[in-house]
């Protein structure tokens, strides 16, 4: 029942901070330097009456506070306004992109996990071996690497030296009139590059969080007592050490998320794969306003969403959780 | 008391030095801030000294230019010196920047309970949650290009880990009766926080702050290659923006897009080294791994 209603309290939050994060965009997207309808006019000699008309098309004749209601009202019901380059709605320019973004991000998170607390086991096993000082200074240096350089070193050598794997995009031009499986190839092998880079760089948290809290959890007494009964180390590991292991790694994987959208973004633009992160770094450029305010709004309920869900879990898993 | 201060300073370096990382990490250092220095002062970079020909642009290393040359023909290793000094520049301003606010939140929402307090604490909840790539970016492309804006957005988006640092224990120690003591001998709380509290809070953040400089640079060097970066200050992501947008990863000139990256990596490496050693030292609990 406690749980529960730490639960409950939880989700009061995530919906206080999704509020937040939607005022956070209004207030900053109208603070900023710059008249928005020049921007639009792109010319100073524009008559009063044309600066009446966009007015009255934008809303902008609203008072603030009206105005702020339209933009609640719109941004729960998905509507996120007209893209300024693409000219369209935001919404549907998303709604395309969001799969390739999703697709990219599933393969590259589930190989993540599973290198990094393998390589994680493995080195807090044989704890001052060669192989984990080797694996730590190893994960050391992924974390230093920039996102977008990996990507580009990669294309470098693999793309334009080695010419082993496609260096942008996500079909070669013409594909999708050869046949289904051909495709499937395809798209595959475009992934490839963008998905190495990601675990190359944001493996390293895993690792370091397993390595450590299992080197913790390994010179417990309970684990003595486990090996005293006369438990293989594996079975010790699997069955006592690694579910206290669990929660500072579901802690962690609320840190990733924040991450690897950061690195979605830098292999994205890199590679141009047609995702979420290509289309903010092209707003960016563009500065596509309304592109932007909204890719920032889902990356941000995206990364609270993941801890919220990682809270839950945690709350779940560990019993010593009753009342917080 | 200034002596033992001085007895715990060494004694930290010994641990540090006696760390094979923390060593590399300290050498790295040394080398990197040495070259940031001297460097341009050697071999001074001239940004009007641009090629003549079309042979002369991204062309690759020579006698003349060890490195090759940039897009617009200028010389890759005299650009990637002075570069050192933009990225150090921006990371260590930016940190300074976070660990003044991450401090100030930490010990005001920490030492007093009550409404601004909880405010405080909210704020910090709510911008630890928010991705960090995706608000720099939104930041940095309302506000504008330049240097300082650069620093400004990573600074003010970096604190909330310190304060939370900071906070739980200042809330801790707030408790104690040494505390209380004081208080009742008619102290002010300004002067409990400066004198009594912070100078048992601050160790704590030594290990974070070094990492915080780390994630600075790497921040300064993504918003930088994204184009959000000062055009006229020249720091490593900046190189690898230009290089990226003119096309020297389709025409394999490794030269210009090598370089400016292994500066980053062995930066960030040097203070991520540094930092995780001094964690190490200043965390009992993980003295072990």
């Amino acid at each position: 029942m406690s749980k529960l209603k730490y639960i409950g309290k939880k989700l009061m939050q995530l919906i206080l901070t999704l509020y937040a994060i939607i005022t956070f965009n209004f207030i900053l997207f109208r603070i900023m330097p710059g008249d928005p309808i020049r921007l639009l006019a792109r010319s100073g000699a524009i008559s009063a009456e044309s600066i009446a008309r966009i007015k009255e098309l934008f809303g902008l004749d609203q008072p603030m506070w009206m105005q702020y209601f339209i933009y609640l009202k719109n941004i729960v019901t998905g509507q996120f306004g007209i893209s300024m380059t693409y000219r369209q709605p935001v919404s549907s320019i998303i709604a395309e992109r969001m799969a390739n973004t999703v697709t990219l991000l599933a393969v590259a998170t589930v190989l993540i996990i599973i290198i990094g607390i393998g390589t994680g086991i493995v080195a807090a096993m044989r704890r001052g071996s060669r192989l984990d000082k080797t694996f730590v200074v190893a994960s050391m240096v992924g974390w230093s690497l920039p996102t977008f350089w990996t990507g580009l070193l990669m294309i470098v050598v693999f793309g334009v030296f080695l010419k082993i794997f496609p260096i942008s995009g996500i079909l070669t031009p013409g594909m999708q009139y050869a046949t289904y499986s051909q495709v499937i190839m395809d798209y595959a092998k475009h992934l490839v590059m963008p998905t190495i880079a990601l675990i190359i760089v944001d493996m390293a948290q895993f690792f370091l969080i397993t390595r450590s809290t299992l080197v913790d959890v390994l010179t417990e007494d309970y684990m003595l007592t486990a090996k005293g009964k006369g438990l293989s180390p594996r079975k010790a590991l699997w069955r006592h050490a690694m579910p206290n292991a669990m929660l500072p790694i579901i802690t962690t994987l609320a840190l990733y998320v924040s991450l690897v959208i950061g690195g979605a973004i830098q292999v994205e633009t890199v590679f141009s794969f047609p995702g979420m992160g290509k289309l903010m770094y092209d707003a960016v450029l563009k500065r596509d306003y309304p592109i932007l305010e909204a890719s920032f709004f889902l990356m941000a309920a995206v990364t609270v969403t993941a801890n919220f869900i990682s809270d839950i879990f945690y709350t779940i898993i560990d019993p010593r959780v009753k009342d917080i | 008391m200034s002596k033992m201060k001085e007895k715990k300073r060494n004694e930290v370096w010994e641990q540090m030095w006696g760390d094979g990382l923390g060593r590399a990490g300290i050498i790295l250092l040394a080398l990197i801030l040495v070259i940031s220095i001297i460097g341009p002062i050697l071999f001074p970079f001239d940004a009007k000294d641009v090629g003549t020909s079309a042979a002369q642009i991204m062309e690759a290393p020579s006698a003349e230019h060890i490195l090759g040359t940039d897009e617009m023909g200028r010389d890759v290793f005299r650009e990637l010196l002075l570069g050192a000094r933009v990225s150090l520049f921006v990371g260590l301003t930016a940190t300074a920047i976070s660990i003044l606010v991450g401090a100030l939140v930490g010990l005001i929402s920490g030492f007093y309970s009550g409404f601004m307090s909880n405010m405080l604490m909210r704020i910090t909840d709510f911008f630890i949650a928010l991705p960090v790539l995706p608000m720099i970016i939104v930041l940095a492309a309302v506000f504008g290009q330049s240097i300082t804006i650069t620093i400004a957005v990573i600074g003010l988006t970096s604190w909330p880990s310190t304060a939370r640092i900071i906070r739980s224990q200042v809330v801790s120690i707030r408790e104690r009766q040494y505390i209380e003591r004081i208080r009742a001998l008619g102290a002010k709380d300004s002067r409990i926080i400066m004198i009594h509290i912070l100078p048992n809070v601050l160790p704590l953040i030594y290990a974070n702050t070094v990492l915080v400089i780390a994630g600075s640079i790497l921040s300064e060097a993504t918003l930088a290659f994204l184009g959000l970066g000062d055009p006229v200050s020249v720091s490593w992501g900046t190189m690898l923006h230009y290089a990226f947008v003119t096309g020297a990863a389709g025409r394999g000139a490794w030269w210009y897009l090598v370089p400016p990256g292994i500066g980053i990596v062995l930066v960030v490496l040097a203070f991520t080294l540094i930092g995780h050693t001094l964690d190490k030292i200043m965390n009992p609990r993980l003295r072990e791994y």
